[in-house]
């Protein structure tokens, strides 16, 4: 057995990093807190390279299974004799995978930082927000518990919201921040309830626990059950909701559009690569709870994420600020990645899909950072975010270009990039076992394919627009990192995940199916065709297209109105019709009461106090009167 | 000398002292050094409780000492703390030592205000340290007293109403609760015995559930009161936005915090049985708390109002954590009334140095104060995020000892109701994020603000040990929650004994 405890540094150098770049980092200078900043990423990444090659390649397996391995665990929390919650690192096949993607994306985005955010005003806050990104994303993809899971859950929302509201000074970026923070936040409810569920029935947080076939969670899958389904479905479709938050799917994708507010690096890193896809990495984690307990819940991951890649695609078609047409990117491809884990089955090639999902959510990782990290390099050189106010930047930015050139044919799955391979076995693993899915997939990839070279040809070919100031190549801190991912993006499809990353941790045969792969070229190119009619030259066709399919259009344009119908509910509902009823209820219905109590006193008091007015005339009177009185009722009643 | 004596005789020398000085700035450092001193002196108070329990004494209560102060009626003056109680006084210690800095700058009746504030502190000690019913109910009203005169006299707004209010509401509660503690006194002794006030005492026996069915809601009710239950709380806005700094500091972090202790010592310790029976009205009625309040801050204007409310909510999921009477569950309790109370702390302090620069709590005269006054507005991001329940800062660990015990209990009532309250943090994370966005971030509303200077050195010390609190309980919780949990252990027992369930 290899030794894994050094993997907690892996977490604890990126803490340390945050608190000190916090506290410090503005009495040592932006220069040493970017270099300081990205020396912590550099070693942590090697640390989690070391850990891949020493998981996969050099631990002997049990019996040709990939085992969990715990490498570090202590108990932070105690809740009842059974649950607490531990912090540890859990060391297995999609952990190993996750810290590779995540430094190395991280790694990356450091890198680039350096030279993108050059000379900004919160420099130095901004790499330990990095450093705090690292140290939450790390600390979540290494957890061996839920809860851990929960706690990094929470740490990555809030790094996204001050990386977000990063320039917070734009009421744009403020009002994207609080959105993204709020709808996470309500999607954690579900989760939170989830978690409480499950560890309920189960007396446990631990994963192994958990997903052990024979373990408590899918014992009881045909235990107590409440309106139809059994409490372990219920609570998976509660745990999937925060998944579904994180990972912006429908209807919680509002918060990813607008989140591009932040740092273009950033997006690249958090809202690209790593954090939209720990919903991914949570149904993977819980996957055969999933799989043999909840099916009913996995149903619903499968067709949520098919809906949403459909939906996101449709609108990335008609969107003009590039950051957006990649935000929307995402959603869809985040779509297929949820749909490939909700049509897998558990154990050998049944689990196709599971594989396929964990393989796409690396390549994407890998494109999709390069795309954003491309679109950083673009905005940098013309400071403009909508692409209808560029064109020909080909002879001006040639690095840029090729790369951004080398990521859309990836993620448009054109051979021999690693998107068609990771795609191609997504769209396998659909066929195998759902057909309205598959034919959902086969659509959008021709969308996909179409809108990216959309993309491209309006910002790299298109019109000749004149810019104020000729456009530069971005320097080599930026170029750098745009070149490795790109090597990334073109070799990645090369690893062979069904022998590493599989549902059950055995290695299974797998080899590309012609028979679906061949067609989705086809649609791929035809896509990229269509958009080179389009937009390739200046020419009025999606003018035109526009016009006859206004109001569709209109509809895709303007996000299904989705934003507008949360802004109801929000500011209408809840605002007005809740929260200020309420605040009015106890001004005037509640403490009006207590004050009435005091009011009634004092009046009686006052009435009561004349009693005692203090004249002596007054008191002669009362009295005489009152014996009078009496004098009277007695005489009365004596004589009557 | 019994140490937890100290914990009176200190800020009785330091009135004292206050009193004899002739000049401002010795008042203050004379109060400074009392309640450094009254830090330390619970520091050192937590370092021997752990030595005594690792030593392996398995006693309810430590450094007990018991004077006996009035034979006829058996009224003591008992001392004695366990794990709670240790903790709670630690979190007065500090709230004081913070709230002494934070009114640096009180130039009005300077030595009075100090003397009224360290009294109300007395109070409060005196309460924790208290087992025996009657010394404690002395020192609470010692604690409600000075509060008039503090909110009527330093204050702003309509001090006056809100002073009478706050005293009056919280006069009545406290007439009940002598009732429902004469209640308790009257039925200590079923075997003929002299009646007793000690609490130890009292536990052993079991009230006759008649008596019981009488005297729990009306200390629940009483100590209710001052926990701000729904629908007696409408002194806490009131109060709060009248009150200066350093009293609003002392009564949502500490005072509050009385209600909560009391409800579970005398409430529910003593009287497990109707507690159990009745708890259903309050789970409804703190768990509509839970809610209501942060529904309430949510459109508030007032940072003071914002923060009045939220307390209603926090310290609503106080009292309904101890209604859920099991160990997690309880523990969580403690936890969040430690969490509340400093990062509530934190929160006044903060106001009132916003205010003391701005001379306006509404939040739609200010903007952009992250750029102007980037220390205080970082710490008053911190205390948002400690409030809204971000793991690594103290208000994750306790809404999450609570929410997982309220949970344990297998029956739809409890759960749904926790389900009700567990929403709560979505509701929280809007109210939090609001004030933020409009107060701190954004371009500057206002020009006169820009000039502002950013924080004082004293202004420094009580904000940022009150942060370090937050922090140290959000990184390592397992400390305090294993000291409160062992404490909470043989209350437990006590309960299912004679109230298996």
């Amino acid at each position: 057995m290899i030794n894994f405890t050094y993997t907690v540094w892996i977490l604890i150098i990126p803490f340390i990093m945050f608190i000190f770049l916090g506290l410090a980092g503005h009495k040592i200078g932006p220069k040493l807190s970017g270099l300081l900043g990205t020396g912590a990423l550099a070693v942590i990444t090697a640390l989690s390279y070391i850990t891949a090659y020493k998981y996969f390649f050099a631990t002997p397996k049990a019996g040709d299974v990939f085992k969990a391995i715990l490498a570090a665990n202590t108990t932070w929390l105690q809740f009842t004799d059974k649950l607490h919650i531990d912090i540890g690192v859990l060391v297995d096949p999609i952990s190993v995978m996750m810290l590779i993607v995540v430094t190395t994306v991280s790694f990356m985005v450091h890198i680039y930082s350096t030279g993108y955010m050059k000379g900004e005003k919160g420099y130095e806050r901004y790499f330990a927000f990095l450093s705090l990104f690292s140290f939450s994303m790390l600390g979540l993809v290494v957890a061996p518990n839920i809860f851990q899971m929960y706690i990094f859950w929470e740490l990555v929302g809030v790094s996204s919201y001050l990386l977000i509201g990063f320039y917070y000074e734009k009421p744009s970026a403020v009002a994207a921040s609080k959105k993204a923070f709020i709808v996470t936040r309500f999607a954690d409810l579900g989760f939170l309830i989830g978690i409480l569920l499950l560890s309920f029935h189960t007396k446990t947080f631990d994963f192994i626990t958990l997903t052990d076939p024979s373990g408590p969670a899918i014992a009881q899958a045909g235990g107590a059950s409440f309106l139809g389904l059994s409490v372990i479905t219920w609570s998976m479709i509660f745990v999937y909701l925060g998944g579904a938050g994180k990972s912006a799917m429908f209807p919680f994708h509002i918060w990813l559009p607008d989140a591009m507010e932040g740092p273009t690096p950033v997006s690249a890193l958090i809202h690209a690569a790593t954090m939209v896809v720990a919903g991914v990495y949570l149904v993977a984690r819980m996957f055969p709870v999933y799989s043999l307990a909840a099916p009913v819940a996995l149903k619903v991951v499968a067709y949520v994420g098919g809906f949403s890649s459909l939906f996101a695609a449709i609108i990335a078609c008609t969107q003009t600020d590039i950051k957006r047409v990649l935000a929307y990117s995402t959603i869809s491809q985040i779509g297929y990645m949820m749909l490939a884990l909700g049509v897998s089955g558990y154990g050998g090639h049944e689990g196709l899909g599971y594989m396929a999902s964990m393989f796409h959510l690396f390549t994407h990782a890998l494109f999709k950072a390069l795309l954003f990290l491309g679109a950083g390099a673009i905005i940098h050189a013309v400071h403009t975010n909508l692409m209808t106010e560029m064109g020909g930047l080909r002879k001006y930015l040639p690095i840029t270009h090729l790369t951004f050139l080398i990521a859309c044919l990836t993620i448009a799955g054109i051979p021999p990039f690693s998107g068609f391979f990771s795609k191609d076995e997504i769209l396998a693993a659909a066929f195998q076992s759902n057909k309205i899915l598959f034919a959902v997939e086969y659509a959008v990839a021709g969308l996909t394919a179409f809108y990216m070279f959309r993309l491209y040809f309006n910002i790299f070919w298109g019109k000749e627009t004149q810019y104020q100031h000729t456009p530069h190549e971005a320097p080599f801190s930026m170029t750098i990192p745009l070149i490795i991912l790109a090597l990334g993006a073109v070799f990645a499809g090369w690893i062979p995940f069904n022998k590493l990353v599989t549902s059950d941790g055995q290695a299974f045969e797998s080899s590309i199916e012609w028979g679906v792969a061949i067609p989705s070229i086809l649609i791929g190119v035809l896509g990229i065709f269509v958009a080179m009619v389009m937009y390739r030259k200046e020419n009025n066709i999606p003018e035109r297209l526009a016009a006859t399919f206004k109001n569709t259009y209109k509809l895709a344009y303007h996000k299904f109105y989705i934003d507008e119908f949360y802004l109801f509910v929000t500011k209408k509902i809840i605002f007005r019709y809740i929260s200020e009823p309420i605040a009015w209820f106890d001004r005037h219905i509640i403490d009006g009461t207590m004050n009435s109590i005091a009011t009634v006193t004092q009046v009686v008091s006052f009435r009561i106090r004349k009693f005692q007015s203090g004249q002596l005339q007054q008191y002669a009177f009362v009295f005489i009167s009152g014996a009078v009185l009496l004098a009277v009722l007695m005489i009365y009643i004596w004589y009557w | 000398m019994n140490i937890l004596t100290f914990f009176v005789v200190i800020p009785v020398l330091t009135i004292t002292g206050i009193i004899l000085v002739k000049d401002i700035k010795r008042v203050k450092l004379v109060a400074s050094i009392g309640m450094g001193l009254q830090l330390l002196l619970a520091a050192l108070l937590v370092v021997l409780y752990i030595m005594q329990r690792r030593a392996g004494n398995t006693e309810e209560m430590l450094f007990i000492k018991d004077f006996v102060w009035f034979k006829s009626l058996n009224i003591h003056f008992a001392l004695g703390v366990d794990g709670i109680s240790v903790a709670m006084i630690a979190l007065t210690s500090v709230v004081v030592f913070a709230g002494v800095f934070a009114s640096w700058e009180m130039a009005f009746l300077t030595k009075e205000f100090f003397v009224s504030l360290i009294l109300l502190a007395t109070g409060v000690f005196g309460f924790f340290i208290s087992i025996d019913l009657f010394t404690m109910f002395l020192f609470y009203e010692l604690a409600v007293i000075p509060m008039y005169l503090l909110i009527g006299v330093w204050g702003s707004g309509p001090k006056e109403y809100s002073a009478m209010k706050l005293t009056l509401m919280l006069m009545g509660a406290s007439a009940i609760l002598f009732v429902g503690i004469l209640g308790i006194y009257f039925h200590s002794a079923p075997d003929g015995e002299p009646l007793t006030f000690n609490i130890l005492r009292i536990s052993n026996y079991v009230i006759p559930i008649q008596a019981q069915r009488v005297f729990f809601p009306m200390t629940f009710v009483g100590f209710g009161v001052l926990g701000a239950l729904f629908p007696f709380h409408t002194w806490s806005p009131d109060g709060h936005s009248s009150a200066p700094t350093a009293v609003s500091m002392l009564h949502a972090g500490v005072l509050m915090k009385l209600g909560g202790y009391g409800a579970f010592r005398v409430a529910i310790f003593l009287m497990p049985e109707a507690a159990k029976e009745m708890s259903w009205i309050f789970i409804i009625l703190t768990s509509i708390s839970v809610i209501y309040g942060a529904f309430g801050a949510m459109v508030q204007k007032d940072l003071k109002y914002i923060n009045a409310y939220s307390s209603v909510s926090h310290c609503g999921l106080v009292l309904f954590a101890i209604l859920m009477m099991n160990k997690t569950a309880m523990t969580g309790a403690v936890l969040q009334m430690i969490s509340h109370g400093l990062m509530t702390a934190l929160f006044f302090a903060l106001i009132g140095m916003i205010y003391g620069r701005t001379h306006t709590r509404l939040i739609n005269e200010m903007g952009g104060l992250m750029k102007i006054i980037p220390f205080l507005s970082v710490c008053y991001v911190i205390a948002g995020l400690a409030s809204l329940g971000l793991p690594g800062l103290s208000g994750f660990v306790a809404e999450m000892t609570i929410f997982v015990g309220a949970f344990q209990h297998p029956d739809l009532f409890h759960r749904i109701t926790t389900i009700i309250a567990i929403t709560s943090i979505v509701i929280t994370a809007v109210y939090i994020l609001r004030v933020i966005a409009i107060l701190l971030l954004g371009p500057s509303r206002d020009n006169q603000y820009e000039h502002m200077n950013d924080a004082k050195w004293y202004e420094k010390i009580s904000t940022v040990i009150l942060i370090a609190c937050v922090a140290a309980i959000g990184l390592a919780p397992f400390w305090l929650s294993s000291m409160i949990g062992t404490s909470m252990q043989p209350v437990i027992d006590k309960i299912l004994a004679v109230n298996p369930f």
